[in-house]
């Protein structure tokens, strides 16, 4: 097992992760940035004429894919294993890709803090991979402008301010300068070497080491979001969209300067979202608003990757607790005697000076939330008699058969039925410890036990299976009824052109009967299959998350 | 237990030894598991709340909205032969624009830039140069054929060298283009084919790259 957990940490990549890269590139960049995206990820790394002809795909697409790819912070590229003067190689992110799957989580999470102009910013960002701040401005004033009534807009400075917010709170910031690549060739060309290729890329850098990460430019730009033309006299369209092209060449001082979504920040907040939310369900409400309080407090002194965040005083919880919630400082001090006596150890106490110094345990609240969803996981499949058995095993670590049995206290046969089922499963572990050198069954204890971490990276891939299985069964579902799909959405256009044109109702109406009442049921059951298989895929994603962080807090510890 | 043979009987020890008895085993697979197997245990319902539709519909929304963005790259099929009508109201209901994307070339390798001029210089270069010489220095060669008739020896050196000079042009120039004559970029080379030679520099600030 430990040899497994290695290789996966040296390729940094799975069959099951490659296959959902590959799934996801194809919906979001088409079959040719699949074909080369997956080739990438198969080979490492790799120079443009190699890419071309192992994927034997012309060397124009080839070199737009790579446009993509970077593009969206999806690959890299650096000076080669020949140095500087050898040609360009590329390489692949695969984590990179897989945040694909969580676009919907960032865009959701930036309205719920910044509203609907948060939200498109981000939606627009993450759409382009990456974008200057004059450009992000206008297409989303212009956006929000479209939605409004008739006669209103939206100001560009509503934007700048809203786009200044989330700089200012880390959830955007500038992409790492690259140089021409000469210069980068010359400057990275001691770490380019063969045998570490995942350091020899220039843009390797973490953004956050550039001075200017989080520094706003001087934008001139004033105005107001446009409204696009109707669509229905297409002259006027051809003149907006040219005129809107020439706004976009207008010069706005922020050239060069491209932001991109931090993912990383977003992902600190799913943390502390998950912990509070635990909290919440575990205690109660108030516990929850305190452990928010000292998350909010430590927030900027805590590196990301800390195992507990600084310790705060609880004088300085209390000062800090905003006054809407009603806590007196003896409840305080109640609350947080409670949440470090609970067992899931969301909250330590570090000392005692200034009323008792608390800390929130991020990386065992983590281990913690893994946990009961590896043991829920266990419950829901194998039911709640074998997630006694996992529970217990847990507990204790090392049990022989008749011990399971014995605890568990569950009939023999039925107890080694579950657990031979989990052992097979991969869920539980067997170990043997022989009395005797020749390893005799009679003289030897076999002792059962579950390892958390790998038991939830062996989750984290059959999650990234799921994902697949629902991606391919959704792409087969809607290849299954695409006459039905083609047929609906030609008459919405025709429905939405006699719109238009101001058409009879009576027309319309003759127009809907197109579809047959059978063709709409089949509609409308598809629609529901499709909702229900993309939704699994955001939740299953959670789980995802929460492995995820899980597994990399361990292995950073 | 070596795989001595198949079942409980090829065990080398008393197998009562660790509780089991013959019935408690448990069966043995045969053949791989179905595609779908039976599950024991109903999945739970998926989440439901506002949160979770808004989610959905966001997803959703990416996922049509990706497929008009101009990083969506399709493969070139060519010009569809026929004009297929389906494709009107796709285009129309998608609300495509065709989009340009010109990526910032200083954050991106230059080897990915489209090399149009190049090319074009190439197509330029390559049918004037035998006409250059069937001209201008045929006739060069023709009069230092007669000077050489006149002179003899004398001359002969000097025709070698200039040989040697247009060699190693075109050296230069056949290293220069190497690259490009590998390249499988059939489109570009089709398009300029009919007579665009002496265009050249004309229309530059058109062809930035667009996709």
């Amino acid at each position: 097992m430990p040899s497994r957990g290695n290789s996966i940490l040296l390729l940094k990549m799975t069959t099951q992760e490659a296959r959902l890269c590959g799934l996801l590139l194809r919906e979001h960049f088409g079959d040719v940035v699949e074909k080369v995206g997956v080739h990438l990820l198969r080979s490492g790394t790799l120079n443009l004429r190699a890419l071309a002809h192992e994927t034997k795909t012309s060397l124009d697409l080839v070199k737009k894919c790579l446009c993509v790819l970077v593009q969206h912070g999806m690959a890299k590229f650096g000076p080669g294993r020949r140095g500087p003067a050898g040609p360009v190689e590329y390489q692949i992110n695969c984590e990179r890709i897989l945040y694909m799957l969580r676009y919907p989580r960032y865009i959701y999470t930036a309205k719920s803090l910044y509203g609907d102009t948060g939200e498109l910013v981000i939606e627009e960002i993450l759409q382009r991979g990456q974008m200057t701040m004059s450009s992000v401005v206008r297409t989303v004033a212009d956006r929000l402008t479209q939605n409004m009534e008739d006669g209103q807009s939206m100001d560009y400075s509503e934007v700048v301010n809203a786009f200044s917010k989330l700089v200012e709170t880390h959830f955007i910031q500038r992409c790492p300068p690259v140089d021409s690549l000469g210069a980068t060739a010359s400057r990275t060309s001691s770490t380019g070497t063969a045998d570490a290729p995942a350091t020899t890329t220039p843009q390797s850098d973490q953004p956050e080491s550039h001075p200017d990460c989080y520094r706003l430019p001087q934008i001139h730009l004033s105005g107001r979001g446009k409204r696009r033309r109707s669509s229905g006299d297409t002259e006027a369209n051809g003149k907006g969209a040219k005129r809107a092209k020439m706004d976009n060449t207008e010069v706005c001082g922020d050239e060069g300067i491209h932001w991109q979504v931090n993912f990383e920040r977003f992902h600190l907040h799913f943390r502390h979202q998950a912990i509070i939310g635990a909290v919440a369900s575990k205690l109660d409400q108030t516990s929850s608003e305190i452990v928010r309080t000292m998350l909010r407090m430590s927030e900027v002194t805590t590196p990301a990757t800390a195992a507990h965040t600084q310790a705060v005083s609880a004088n300085e919880i209390f000062r800090a607790l905003p006054p809407s919630y009603n806590i007196s400082r003896p409840i305080l001090d109640q609350y947080l005697t409670l949440l470090v006596d609970d067992p899931m150890e969301f909250v330590g106490k570090m000392g005692d000076s200034g009323g008792g110094m608390y800390v929130v345990n991020l990386h065992r609240a983590l281990a913690n939330l893994a946990r009961a969803t590896v043991e829920s996981v266990v419950q829901e499949r194998f039911g709640s008699r074998s997630a006694r058995i996992f529970r217990l095993l847990l507990r204790k670590k090392h049990l022989e058969q008749k011990q399971v049995e014995d605890f568990a206290m569950i009939p023999a046969k039925e107890a080694k039925d579950m657990l031979y089922t989990l052992l097979s499963e991969n869920l539980v572990q067997l170990q043997e410890i022989p009395k005797t050198p020749d390893h005799a069954p009679s003289r030897t204890f076999y002792l059962y036990t579950v390892n958390q971490l790998p038991t939830a990276r062996l989750l984290l891939q059959n999650c990234y299976k799921t994902v697949g299985n629902l991606i391919e069964r959704r792409l087969f579902e809607t290849k299954e009824n695409k006459r039905h799909l083609e047929k609906s959405q030609r008459i919405e256009a025709i429905l939405a052109s006699l719109q238009a044109s101001g058409a009879e109702t009576a027309q319309l109406a003759e127009v809907e009967e197109m579809i047959t009442a059978p063709e709409r049921q089949q509609l409308e059951a598809l629609r529901h299959h499709i909702n229900k298989l993309d939704s699994s895929e955001n939740q299953v994603d959670e789980t995802i998350f929460l492995l995820e962080s899980y597994v990399n807090s361990a292995s950073s510890r | 237990m070596a795989g001595k043979g198949r079942g409980i009987a090829a065990f080398t020890f008393n197998i009562e030894v660790l509780g089991l008895t013959r019935g408690s085993m448990p069966e043995s697979q045969r053949g791989p598991q179905a595609l779908f197997p039976q599950v024991e245990f109903k999945p739970v319902p998926l989440k439901a709340g506002e949160d979770e539709d808004y989610m959905l519909a966001l997803k959703q929304e990416i996922r049509g909205r990706m497929k008009g963005l101009p990083f969506n790259i399709k493969p070139f099929s060519g010009r569809n032969d026929v004009e297929r009508y389906k494709e009107k109201y796709v285009r129309e209901c998608q609300k495509i624009e065709d989009e340009e994307w010109t990526p910032d070339w200083n954050r991106l390798p230059k080897e990915l830039m489209p090399q149009k001029k190049k090319i074009r210089k190439k197509m330029g270069k390559y049918p004037k140069k035998p006409r250059k010489i069937s001209n201008k220095e045929q006739e060069d060669v023709l009069s230092k054929l007669d000077e050489l008739e006149n002179k003899g020896d004398k001359s002969d050196e000097e025709k070698e060298k200039e040989e040697k000079k247009a060699d190693e042009e075109e050296e230069v120039e056949g290293d220069e283009y190497d690259e490009e004559l590998e390249e499988e970029n059939d489109y570009i080379d089709t398009y300029f084919e009919d007579g665009d030679e002496y265009g050249a520099g004309s229309d530059d600030n058109m062809d930035e790259a667009t996709y």
